[in-house]
């Protein structure tokens, strides 16, 4: 099978202005992500993998360099144009969940849906809420949920607008690791059912779920390999049952 | 995206907050009431002014005696005595060949003083006039009748009494053909007038009309009137008399040069616009001041919605990430400044309206010719201003959450 490029970086370098202090975070990054992926980008706090993250998931832009979305160069994209992209093409699962507070399940989910130019399709949310099975909490506040369950809710609104990638930044870093095992399970499901799922860890651990492991030090990729011993989320649970 | 989805974001969020919320709104809630019930209090006291200058009888003009400004008020106002305004004046201008579109005229001398009938005894306001005094102030007599301008030359000592005047000597005794004595001199009641209520800031009910050469010669012991009235047969010859009174005044007192006037004349016309000028400035002076609070509604406002914005950072930062533009952020934060502004508009529009009935009714109850006004207006316009304030106020901290950064705002702690 042909594989699709998705994503594709081409020498990007991503620096931060501040106060006419310029600190350079990433530098000359090539990077290739094919549809179907399941790849971890692993790295020690400030070694900038958030920053590639971020420029991947259309939420911040490039110093230099050319970015590929699907074989577009996207690199000069306006602020706006970006948030439509996010609302088509991307979902996101951030380490603090980041639900709307004192709202309904079915409301968390449906957030990207009020954005997004089409007619809002109801069933969409249901159907993504299903998916990672909280229907019985649908109407529940979202702080009325455990830890693992707002997790959940976070992916069925990644999951809503039935985007091409996920990324997720750290998902279980506020989990314990019982909830972090179930999320993993529910990215590996939804990457054999052909998502492709860009993860940010910094755990050796959580990475090895992944299919593909990017490493980065300093703004730098450093390693880039295939997954030899990859860990299965379902296994271990039957396992540790 | 629907505007629909945005108003319930924002109603939500107001209502997670309800008490803040409230207190935000208070703000504009006291500022248009306070707009509202000076608007229509401002509109109740002109009228009762207006209503008091109408009511002393359309088609009038008045002499006083003595010069004054343009503008300004004749110098009795001031408590200054001038004796130049005589009898024999009036008589002048009784004359048709002079004054050819007066109707009648009549002197005023005012005086206190007690009067007693058997062993009753009042503080009586008594008042010298003409005979053509009910014509002047179109009033007639309710029981009796008043005197003629041959009894007033000749001096006879008649009286007519106002209402209450009657009602607190003879209480509910026939007072026609009794004596009764105004500062010690007898006085035989001719007549009794009606319950007339207060006109021209006077209440006519205690007055007791005598003769004005009678109260000059026995009471006051003077020969000047002190105020004159006379009626002009038509609006639209006020402005001739005025000219034919000034000519006749100026033959009488021997004056060549207008400069040199010692009489005041005022028609109605020009008393009433006085008036209106004077309480319309007053008006939106106190309007002026009341809209500063709603500025001060504004800037709290502003000041919530700049704290809503900082709490909501992280919500921003998500909104934005799921694909949220920066003028839908901007929209948001202002609908939500704007249902504050508008919910508390209107409920200062009730608020206040509703206080500046309870006013009206109080004022009424009092006796006042008070007219509730509240203009759909003012209504109208205390809406659109609470708009505008939430749309003036809102906009900067719109601008500051829809210029956040997404990345910055998602991990703002």
């Amino acid at each position: 099978m042909e594989k699709i490029s998705l994503i594709k970086l081409v020498n990007i370098s991503k620096d931060y202005v501040n106060e006419e202090v310029t600190t350079p975070v990433l530098h000359d990054i090539n990077l290739e992500i094919y549809q179907g992926e399941f790849v971890a980008i692993m790295g020690p706090s400030g070694s900038g993998k958030s920053t590639l993250m971020h420029i991947m998931g259309f939420l911040d832009k490039l110093t230099a360099g050319q970015y590929f979305f699907k074989g577009k160069d996207i690199s000069n994209l306006n602020e706006d144009q970006l948030a439509d992209i996010r609302n088509t093409e991307v979902g996101f699962v951030f380490q603090a969940f980041n639900l709307l507070p004192r709202t309904s399940v079915y409301d968390n989910v449906k957030l990207p849906l009020i954005y997004a130019k089409k007619k809002i399709d109801n069933n969409q949310a249901i159907k993504a809420i299903k998916s990672v099975g909280l229907y019985h909490r649908l109407n529940n506040l979202s702080n009325q949920l455990s830890g693992g369950e707002k997790q959940r809710v976070a992916i069925a609104r990644a999951l809503v607008n039935e985007p091409l990638i996920i990324f997720a930044d750290e998902p279980t870093g506020n989990l314990d690791s019982k909830s972090g095992k179930q999320i993993m399970e529910i990215l590996q499901d939804l990457n054999d059912a052909g998502k492709t799922i860009i993860l940010v860890t910094h755990e050796q651990y959580t990475a090895e779920h992944a299919k593909r492991i990017i490493r980065i030090r300093d703004g730098n990729i450093v390693g880039d390999h295939k997954v030899e011993q990859r860990l299965f989320a379902k296994m271990e649970e039957k396992l540790t049952k | 995206m629907q505007i629909s989805s945005l108003f319930k974001i924002s109603y939500t969020a107001l209502l997670a907050k309800k008490s803040r919320t409230f207190l935000t709104m208070l703000g504009i809630i006291i500022g248009i009431s306070s707009v509202i019930i000076i608007m229509s209090v401002g509109a109740g006291a002109q009228s009762l002014i207006v209503n008091q200058i109408k009511s002393t009888g359309s088609n009038l003009i008045a002499i006083f005696p003595g010069k004054s400004e343009e503008k300004g008020p004749p110098p009795s106002v001031m408590g200054i005595v001038n004796t130049k305004l005589k009898n024999e004046d009036l008589i002048a201008l009784r004359d048709k060949g002079r004054v050819p579109h007066i109707v009648a005229v009549t002197g005023y001398n005012r005086g206190v003083g007690s009067v007693t009938w058997r062993d009753q005894e009042i503080d009586g306001n008594f008042v010298g006039v003409s005979s053509d005094y009910p014509l002047v102030e179109d009033a007639q007599v309710d029981v009796g009748r008043f005197f003629t301008e041959e009894e007033n030359n000749s001096l006879v000592r008649v009286a007519i009494l106002g209402s209450k005047a009657k009602e607190d000597l003879f209480s509910d005794q026939d007072a026609l053909g009794q004596m009764i004595k105004i500062k010690k001199v007898a006085f035989s009641v001719i007549g009794v007038m009606p319950a007339r209520g207060t006109k021209g800031f006077q209440n006519q009910d205690n007055l007791i009309f005598i003769p004005g050469k009678t109260a000059q010669k026995l009471l006051l012991g003077i020969n000047y009137v002190s105020l004159a009235r006379v009626k002009v047969d038509d609006e639209a010859n006020i402005d001739q008399t005025l000219e034919d009174i000034a000519a006749t005044l100026r033959e009488e007192h021997k004056i060549d040069n207008p400069v040199d006037d010692d009489f005041t004349m005022r028609s109605q016309r020009d008393a009433l616009n006085m008036l209106l000028a004077v309480t319309d400035a007053l008006k939106f002076f106190l309007t002026a001041i009341a809209a500063i609070s709603l500025i001060v509604g504004g800037v709290g406002i502003m000041n919530i919605m700049l704290v809503a914005v900082s709490e909501r950072t992280r919500e921003i930062g998500l909104r934005k990430a799921v694909g949220a533009k920066n003028d839908i952020i901007l929209t948001q934060f202002l609908i939500e400044a704007v249902i504050i502004t508008l919910i508390g508009g209107l409920a200062g529009v009730i608020f206040g309206s509703g206080l500046a009935i309870l006013i009206a009714l109080v004022a009424r109850y009092l006796g006042y010719s008070w007219d509730l006004v509240i203009s759909i207006n003012s209504i109208f316009l205390a809406t659109s201003i609470s708009v505008i304030i939430g749309l003036i106020f809102g906009l900067y901290p719109a601008q500051r959450a829809a210029k956040l950064n997404p990345i910055e705002a998602l991990h703002y702690e």
